[in-house]
């Protein structure tokens, strides 16, 4: 696919996202260590969000240079690393996602920063500058012991992060369940991939796709031993992206982990797991829909992922009484709606999901900043009950929610259902029986989702308060609150040019 | 010299992993579910080295199980650490004990 790859040196020129990132992760910890008091925290969150731009805006540069056709797609360290728009696109996402939990995590007192003695403030947001140092890796990677190795870059750091409240049995617990998941995800994983190095005897995922495809031509279906390992790794990465077999450490981990934290739990890590996937299935496994005209095993295993991702969270949702554990169910249900535009494994699929992973970004932040804020004013209390007459005592951070909702839910005029409306436009423009049951139970499963976010938008509007006081929010999250909520708004209304900038950038990776 | 072939290596390490997916399935202690996610790691290891082996022409696979053992490591003290955390405040290592989160 790429024609050249760089060497060591040659590479750290299209490196400086990374570099942007690591020198800020350096700057964080000698901050920490000279400064004290007030000064400390503002320092740090100077720093870490001028690291995290800088790295965003060279993205952004490196794409821009590619759109014009000033530089190549290519390999970077030897064929470790992939420079092309895909991961550019995926790089920017994270840069801005980090930037928003950071302003969310900076006044909380659940991370430390917050708090009169700012305990562990400096190791909250290190940790987090190399969880999207570790993000971005995954995006680039292109070789299997890469994707391993930044896939644990990612998750021993979340199991930290998820366990941050040191004195919370739920933090503690969420984060066993999260240890022991994840090393067995883990465990799993690199089974397959062991196996796909004994047949290819490669590590490069290009050279993976050539010997499959070869045996998978020779013997006319794909071998049972591939299919063994490829599954495997699926295992691997469906547990990042919380799919259905994999997904019963997300609700609790989600509940237990600082509010911040689960924000970005369910944005970053999941849009990385979904890059992974693309790009192994894309450049290491070769998937098409159908082989020889009959309908191939990643088709069947991906669909069958995606329904049951779907129905399980959606189902599960409905009785939630906290609501950070109903946005984690409804987190599962949205990984098994992308999980639907992967089925296709075509350029439109993958467009598809790109710009739902930004809609989602969007809505499911301003989502899990709108519970902060909530549960900051009610002594940490998480439920649904506290939502109750929202409306009245806070009108503006109410109808910000609603928005939310709606469009996590995927009604117009929202973000969230020109996502949808893509992802089941992908799966109807390939065809066929498989794809028409995909897409029903897709759409059967977002009518199911209106109730449990329904619920919510009742209580704050139909539901009389138990505290009529009026709730007041911090200055620095409303600003962030509206940030988020205006353009889930704006795209569901005007979404043509970013779709198309996410188009013209998916297209000339190729 | 006498050399065992592959699929014996294979056996072993397809054993061995089950051995610890069946004590991660069976087993409700944490320190035994991290002991036998070690055990899967390391069948993987047996695996690469041994593929490594046969093929022989370059050293990827050893390259690749040295990496899983570093990995793994910084993975169990990481995990030990929140074991350690969960102990202090509820004074036990079982699984089934943590039931603070439920559906």
């Amino acid at each position: 696919m790429n024609s050249f790859s760089l060497d060591n040196l040659q590479s750290l020129t299209w490196f400086f996202p990374e570099i942007a990132i690591t020198v800020g992760v350096i700057a964080v910890i000698i901050w920490d260590l000279i400064s004290a008091g007030l000064n400390r925290i503002r320092g740090i969150v100077v720093i870490t969000l001028a690291s995290l731009l800088t790295s965003g805006f060279l993205s952004l540069a490196y794409l821009m240079r590619q759109l014009a056709g000033l530089t190549p797609s290519m390999s970077l360290f030897g064929g470790l690393l992939a420079f092309d728009p895909f991961s550019h696109l995926f790089r920017m996402l994270f840069a801005f996602v980090a930037a928003i939990v950071i302003v969310f995590a900076s006044p909380s007192s659940e991370t430390g920063a917050g708090t009169r003695k700012r305990r562990g403030a400096g190791e909250f947001f290190t940790l987090l500058l190399i969880i999207t140092l570790g993000l971005n890796l995954m995006v680039m990677s292109r070789n299997l012991l890469m994707i391993y190795l930044s896939l644990e870059v990612v998750s021993v750091i979340s199991f930290v992060m998820a366990g941050f409240k040191i004195d919370n049995r739920k933090s503690a617990e969420g984060a066993l369940k999260y240890v022991i998941f994840g090393g067995m995800a883990s465990g799993i994983m690199l089974y397959g991939m062991s196996w796909l190095f004994g047949i290819s005897q490669s590590l490069d995922i290009g050279e993976i796709g050539n010997q499959i495809a070869m045996a998978t031509a020779q013997n006319g279906r794909v071998p049972l031993v591939i299919l063994l390992g490829v599954v495997c790794m699926l295992g691997g990465l469906g547990y990042k992206i919380s799919a259905a077999p994999f997904h019963m450490w997300t609700p609790d981990v989600y509940e237990g982990a600082p509010t911040s934290i689960t924000a970005f739990l369910s944005v970053g890590p999941k849009a990385a797991g979904f890059a992974v996937l693309i790009r192994f299935f894309e450049e290491g496994v070769k998937a098409t829909t159908h082989y020889d005209g009959r309908l191939t095993p990643w088709a069947m295993i991906a669909g069958l992922i995606a329904m049951a991702t779907m129905t399980v969270g959606n189902f599960t949702a409905l009785h939630q009484s906290n609501i950070k554990r109903m946005l984690a169910f409804s987190s599962i249900a949205h990984a098994g709606y992308m999980l639907l535009g992967f089925c296709v494994f075509d350029q439109q699929g993958k467009q598809a999901i790109m710009f739902y992973l930004l809609t989602y970004a969007l809505m499911n932040l301003g989502a899990f900043l709108v519970v902060a804020a909530v549960a900051e004013r009610n002594g940490g209390n998480e439920d649904i009950a506290t939502y109750n007459g929202l409306g009245s005592r806070s009108p503006v951070l109410a109808i910000m929610m609603a928005i939310f909702l709606f469009s996590l839910t995927g009604l117009p005029p929202f973000a969230g259902f020109i996502g949808k409306f893509y992802i089941f436009a992908s799966l109807l423009h390939v065809g066929g029986r498989w794809n028409w049951i995909l897409a029903t139970v897709g759409v059967l499963n977002s009518v199911v989702s209106l109730f449990y976010y329904a619920r919510v938008v009742r209580a704050m509007y139909l539901t009389k308060p138990d505290d009529k006081r009026a709730l007041t929010v911090r200055v620095s999250w409303g600003t962030t609150i509206v940030a988020l909520a205006v353009p889930t708004l704006a795209l569901g209304i005007y979404w043509a040019p970013i779709y198309d900038f996410m188009t013209a950038s998916l297209l000339i990776g190729r | 010299m006498i050399s065992i072939p592959l699929e014996h290596y294979l056996v072993v390490a397809a054993v061995i992993f089950a051995i610890g997916a069946c004590g991660f399935l069976a087993r409700r202690n944490a320190l035994v579910a991290l002991m036998s996610i070690e055990l899967m790691l390391n069948a993987v290891n047996v695996t690469l080295v041994a593929f490594n082996r046969w093929h022989g022409d370059n050293h990827t696979g050893q390259m690749f199980a040295f990496f899983i053992i570093a990995v793994a490591a910084a993975e169990a003290a990481v995990g030990l650490a929140i074991v350690l955390a969960l102990f202090r405040l509820k004074k036990s290592v079982r699984t089934d004990t943590a039931d603070l989160l439920k559906n």
